[in-house]
């Protein structure tokens, strides 16, 4: 619902000048007619501060309710029927008023027609800027709504774009490669050739999309292979997946981030060579994949394991099964688990 | 002849290092490090007059280990991570090689080295050190030496701050550590809604506080969990009771 005109410091001054010359000019013409000032006073202020109420009636209802196409009519019947209603009391309450007034009388009854059609214009030129003013200022919020909507949506895609990218994996392994393109130039060759099948993965594949366990620890495999060129022996890894569940079907491009944070961790929370696990499994309906690393309980809380990785992944989870139970952590002597499941059967 | 060190935990991007080196003969490579304590040792053992260093490394970060050295060397660094390319740091750091870079830009590095040898170099390093330590990332946890161990202190497991002198005591409970900082330092780069600066001498982690008591004039003392006693000024306790939402 819009902010009403007269809200605004500059329209409220305009609306009361208005007002007052409308009850000047009434005074004066009464006047010319032959009525006393004071008589002309009175029967202006309350003619006019009636009409008043009318308006500010039109003007509060159309900011609840604003006519459509052809209800047009319906603004019509009701400045009608304002301007009837508002002749009818000024009538009784004028008689009541000024009818002690020589000749006042017969001078309402002559005017009566006049006051009407003034009364009836004006509530209909008050009707009409409403309806302009609040139908821009819906127009105006709606184009906000529909910017910000764009800006919302832009965002989400840009992030999504990082997300793919990588860009600190992707600017280490072309490091890498720039390395080995001196020493080993076949290797170079073989890390271009993952990394581009890498990258076209992700590239490839929907957010939406599902993909078999198998599928997906091929493509998991290119990753580590490339993890494995810039980490040198310090990563090693253990997949144990049985050979009945690799059909099982899970979303596409879930367990890279895992394995990534999974990696990281391991890689930076130890010196040495780091072992990570990765074992899969079914447990009732559902599909499981628990990736270890180890930590050093000494130095980093549980919770720092929890990055930016796993949030996503667990917002992806959210945003297809509505759990948020899927994904779950667990710190164990110096062991780090994190535990995926996916609900098969669907 | 100039003594150089390289530290970063990936062996192919030490290896490049190395290769863009050879064309650099003043430049004599004394060791690869593999880690931020490897480079500690390695720092103390040669004396080297430049290191190359990466950010993300296990353990220790490359900013943490440079502020374990009391004289650290000149500093190139060597990253993928542009978000720390911190401009502000490219005044005070020989310069920041953002990976992959290739042998014109390495070169490039070193002629801006040599340039700035002349000139003073320690100082640049502190500087650099002062604003790296503004760095968010850092917040959680702080490193000291303890003798001739490392220590990582998990943020949380810090008591509270005291300032001595021209180090600061920072109590835990396996008692207390010192590092060649400023409270302002830690004011700083500690997460401010966990640490307060309740006094011109103390900071406190309001994690470990169990009562606020009245004490002389317009001062209270906090007690902590282990029953140690943490002054707070009068201005500190506006601030403390503003983290604490009171």
């Amino acid at each position: 619902m819009s902010s009403s005109p007269l809200s605004i410091t500059r329209f409220r001054i305009i609306f009361i000048l208005c007002w007052l010359v409308m009850v000047g000019d009434q005074m004066m013409v009464l006047h010319f007619f032959g009525l006393p000032w004071e008589a002309a006073a009175i029967d202006s202020a309350i003619g006019n501060t009636l009409l008043l109420l009318a308006c500010l009636l039109v003007m509060n209802t159309l900011r609840y309710y604003l006519p459509r196409g052809n209800q047009y009519i319906n603004i019509f019947s009701i400045c009608l029927f304002l301007a009837i209603m508002w002749l009818l009391l000024t009538k009784w309450l004028l008689g009541v008023a000024l009818g002690h007034y020589d000749g006042y009388k017969e001078l309402l009854h002559l005017s009566l027609s006049i006051r009407f059609s003034i009364a009836f214009l004006l509530m209909g030129c008050v009707t009409m800027m409403s309806i302009l003013w609040y139908n821009q200022k819906e127009q105006k919020e709606n184009e906000e709504r529909k910017t910000d909507a764009e800006k919302l949506a832009k965002e989400a895609e840009l992030f999504k774009l990082r997300q793919q990218l990588q860009p600190h994996f992707l600017f280490n392994s072309l490091n890498s490669i720039n390395a080995l393109i001196g020493s080993r130039p076949e290797e170079a060759r073989k890390m271009v050739q993952q990394l581009s099948d890498f990258l076209r993965g992700t590239i490839k594949k929907e957010e939406t999309q599902w993909v078999t366990l198998q599928e997906e620890l091929q493509y998991l495999q290119l990753y580590l292979a490339i993890e494995k060129v810039r980490f040198g022996n310090r990563l090693n890894t253990e997949i144990e997946v049985e050979e009945s569940i690799k059909q099982l079907k899970l979303p596409a491009l879930i367990l890279q981030p895992i394995m990534e944070n999974a990696i990281k961790f391991g890689l930076y929370d130890t010196t040495g060579e780091t072992v990570i696990r990765l074992h899969a499994g079914k447990d009732g309906h559902n599909l499981f994949i628990a990736v270890q690393n180890p930590f050093d309980p000494e130095t980093s809380s549980p919770k720092q394991g929890i990055g930016f990785g796993l949030k996503s992944v667990q917002r992806r989870l959210y945003l297809l099964f509505a759990r948020t139970d899927l994904l779950s952590t667990e710190a164990k002597e110096n062991i780090f688990t994190t535990t995926v499941k996916i609900p098969q059967g669907k | 002849m100039n003594k150089v060190i390289i530290i970063d935990d990936e062996p192919l991007a030490r290896s490049i290092v190395k290769e863009y080196l050879q064309k650099h003969p003043q430049l004599e490579l004394m060791q690869e490090c593999g880690d931020g304590f490897e480079g500690l040792k390695a720092i103390q053992q040669h004396q080297p007059d430049l290191i190359f260093l990466d950010i993300q490394m296990p353990k220790i970060s490359g900013f943490e280990m440079l502020e374990l050295i009391e004289q650290p060397p000149s500093v190139i660094f060597t990253t993928a991570f542009e978000e720390y390319a911190i401009k502000a740091f490219e005044a005070h750091a020989v310069d920041y090689l953002l990976k992959p870079f290739d042998q014109e830009r390495f070169d490039k590095a070193i002629t801006k080295w040599t340039e700035q040898k002349s000139t003073s170099t320690g100082k640049a390093t502190q500087d650099l050190l002062e604003t790296a330590s503004l760095s968010p990332f850092q917040s959680q946890r702080i490193v000291v030496k303890n003798g001739s161990k490392i220590k990582i202190i998990p943020a949380h497991d810090v008591l509270y701050l005291e300032a001595a002198d021209d180090y600061v005591k920072i109590h835990t409970p396996e008692g207390y550590f010192l590092k060649n900082k400023t409270m302002n330092h830690f004011e700083q780069s500690l997460d401010k809604l966990q640490f307060v600066r309740t006094h011109r001498s103390y900071i406190v982690n309001v994690q470990q506080i169990t009562r606020i008591d009245p004490y002389e004039k317009d001062n209270h003392v906090a007690i902590l969990r282990s029953g140690a006693k943490v002054p707070v000024s009068r201005s500190g306790y506006g601030k403390l009771k503003e983290v604490l939402g009171l």
